[in-house]
C-alpha cells in the first residue's frame, strides 16, 4: 500500500484542470515511476494525488498541419522509441529515450512526467533542448505555449501554473528539417542508471557538407537544469567541418556549462565528459548528416 | 480514510472485478486479492523486476503500477502460462533446462519479459536481448543462463533450431 491521503482521477484534461483548482496541494500522477518511488521513499508521502494516467486524450504522436511534431504528454518512452514519426523525423529523440532506466520503466515513464520532474538528468530533456522543443500547458483559460528553455526555472521548478497541466511536447518543422540528431547517455551502468552527464547535438550542413549551418547542443548535469551551450554554438555556426574546429567547438563548450560535484561523480570529471562527449556528438551528427571529418 | 474503488480487467484470460483499495499497487491487488504469489514483491521501487507482469502485451513492474489503473485492461502473470492440464511452457521449460533458476525469486518477472520478447515473433541479436532484459535483477545465476534459455526458445520458436 502507499502511503497516499487521497486519490483523484481526472477523466478528461478539463477534469484535471478542475481537480487541480479543487486541490491545490495535490501532486499531479502521471506514470508514477517517480512519484510513486519517492512517495515510498517517505518524500512525498501523506499527500493528495490527481492521477491522469487514464487520458489517452493527451498520449500519443502525431504531425499537424504545418508539419510539428506533437507528442502527447502521456506518451510513454517506448512508443516514441517506436514511433514511425519520431524515427523518421527525430530519431534522436527515440534514441535517448531507450536510454532510461530499464524496458519497464520505459513502458511506463512519459515525456511529461520526464519533463515535469524537472530535473538535469532526465534523458529527454536535453534532446528536447537541442531541438528547441515547445512545451504545451492547458488551463483554465486554455492553452499556454513556451519553449523549454523558459518551461525550466531551477532546479525541480518548472514554469506549471496551479490550475494547468502539460499536454505536448511540440517540434516545430523548422527546427528539425535537414537536422541530424545524436545523444550520448554517460552513466556508470548500462541500464538502470541515471545519467552522470549527457549530451545531444544537433547539425545542419550544408549542401556541399562542409560547413556548419548550424549547431544547437545542449546538455543535461553540466548545471542545475538541462541547458544550452551558447557560446560554443555560436563559435561552430558557418565555420568549416574540420577537426580543428570540432576540437575549439567542444572547449568553448566550457564557457557555458556549470556543473558541480556530487557523489556521483565530480565537477571536474563532468566537464571533461562534456567536451568530450561534445566531440563525439557533433561527429556522429556529421556522419548521419553525410559529411564527412 | 480508506477509499475504494470497483475495478474490472482481465487476468490470465479471466473477466474479473473487485473493490480495490486506491491505495494498493498492482502487486498488492495481484497478491492479495487474487492470490497470484508468482508476483514478487523485491525492490518495491521499479529496479528489480520481481513484481514484473503483461500488461496489454508490455512488461510493467507492477509494485510502481496504482491497482486503479488496471481497470480495461489485459493483464497476464506467470500463472496464465501453465496449460490447463498442468504442463510448463516452452520458456519455463527452457530455464529449467539450462539451470536459468537458483533461488527462483527473479524468475517470474524474467519470465514475463521473455513472454514479451518471444511473442514479438521477431529475432534478436544477443546484444538486443540483454537490452530488453535489463530490468531485472538477478543476485544467483550470472544471468548467461537466463540469456541462454530465452535464446533457445526464441531459436525455436522461429525455426532455427530443433
Amino acid at each position: 500500500m502507499y502511503d497516499i491521503k487521497a486519490l483523484y482521477e481526472a477523466k478528461s484534461v478539463e477534469d484535471a484542470i478542475n481537480l487541480r483548482i479543487a486541490h491545490p496541494d495535490a501532486q499531479i500522477l502521471a506514470g508514477g515511476s517517480d512519484v510513486l518511488v519517492q512517495i515510498r521513499e517517505g518524500k512525498r508521502a501523506g499527500k493528495e494525488l490527481i492521477s491522469i494516467y487514464m487520458l489517452d486524450e493527451i498520449r500519443g504522436v502525431s504531425l499537424d498541419e504545418n508539419g510539428a511534431i506533437r507528442i502527447g504528454s502521456l506518451t510513454s518512452f517506448s512508443h516514441i522509441t517506436k514511433n514511425e514519426i519520431i524515427q523518421k523525423y527525430i530519431n534522436v529523440l527515440g534514441e535517448a529515450v531507450d536510454m532510461v532506466g530499464s524496458p519497464q520503466i520505459r513502458n511506463i515513464g512519459t515525456i511529461g512526467g520526464n519533463t515535469c520532474n524537472g530535473v538535469t538528468s532526465a534523458d529527454s530533456a536535453s534532446t528536447l533542448f537541442a531541438l528547441d522543443a515547445l512545451v504545451e500547458l492547458t488551463g483554465k483559460d486554455g492553452k499556454r505555449i513556451i519553449p523549454i528553455s523558459d518551461f525550466y526555472i531551477k532546479a525541480g521548478t518548472v514554469d506549471i501554473h496551479p490550475d494547468e497541466i502539460q499536454t505536448a511536447i511540440i517540434i516545430p518543422k523548422e527546427k528539425y528539417i535537414g537536422y541530424h540528431g545524436h545523444y550520448i547517455k554517460y552513466a556508470m551502468r548500462e541500464a538502470l542508471d541515471i545519467t552522470t552527464t549527457g549530451c545531444s547535438v544537433n547539425v545542419k550542413l550544408s549542401e556541399d557538407k562542409k560547413t556548419f549551418l548550424d549547431v544547437r547542443i545542449a546538455y543535461g548535469v553540466a548545471g542545475p537544469i538541462p541547458m544550452r551551450a551558447k557560446t560554443a554554438e555560436e563559435f561552430i555556426k558557418g565555420k568549416a567541418v574540420t577537426k580543428e574546429n570540432i576540437k575549439e567547438f567542444s572547449l568553448q563548450v566550457m564557457g557555458d556549462i556549470n556543473p558541480r560535484d556530487s557523489w556521483r561523480a565530480s565537477k571536474a570529471f563532468r566537464q571533461h565528459l562534456a567536451t568530450e562527449l561534445a566531440q563525439r556528438a557533433i561527429t556522429e551528427c556529421i556522419t548521419l548528416a553525410g559529411g564527412e571529418i | 480514510m480508506a477509499q475504494y474503488k470497483l475495478v474490472k480487467c482481465t487476468i490470465n484470460g479471466k473477466e474479473v472485478e473487485k473493490m480495490v483499495d486506491v491505495r494498493a499497487s498492482l502487486t498488492d491487488m495481484l497478491r492479495n486479492d487474487y492470490r497470484l504469489t508468482s508476483v514478487k514483491k523485491g525492490c518495491e521501487v521499479g529496479e528489480c523486476g520481481a513484481c514484473n507482469v503483461l500488461i496489454d502485451g508490455e512488461c510493467f513492474n507492477s509494485c510502481i503500477y496504482l491497482a486503479v489503473w488496471a481497470e480495461g485492461k489485459n493483464i497476464r502473470t506467470l500463472e496464465g502460462l501453465m496449460s490447463p492440464d498442468g504442463e510448463l511452457s516452452d520458456i519455463q521449460q527452457a530455464f529449467i533446462d539450462e539451470a536459468a533458476v537458483q533461488c527462483g525469486f527473479c524468475t517470474p518477472g524474467v519470465i514475463m519479459s521473455a513472454v514479451e520478447i518471444l511473442e514479438s515473433g521477431r529475432d534478436y541479436t544477443d546484444d538486443e536481448l540483454r537490452k530488453l532484459l535489463s530490468g531485472h535483477l538477478c543476485r544467483c545465476t550470472g544471468y548467461e543462463n537466463i540469456l541462454r534459455a530465452v535464446r533457445k526458445t526464441l531459436d525455436k520458436r522461429l525455426g532455427k533450431i530443433q
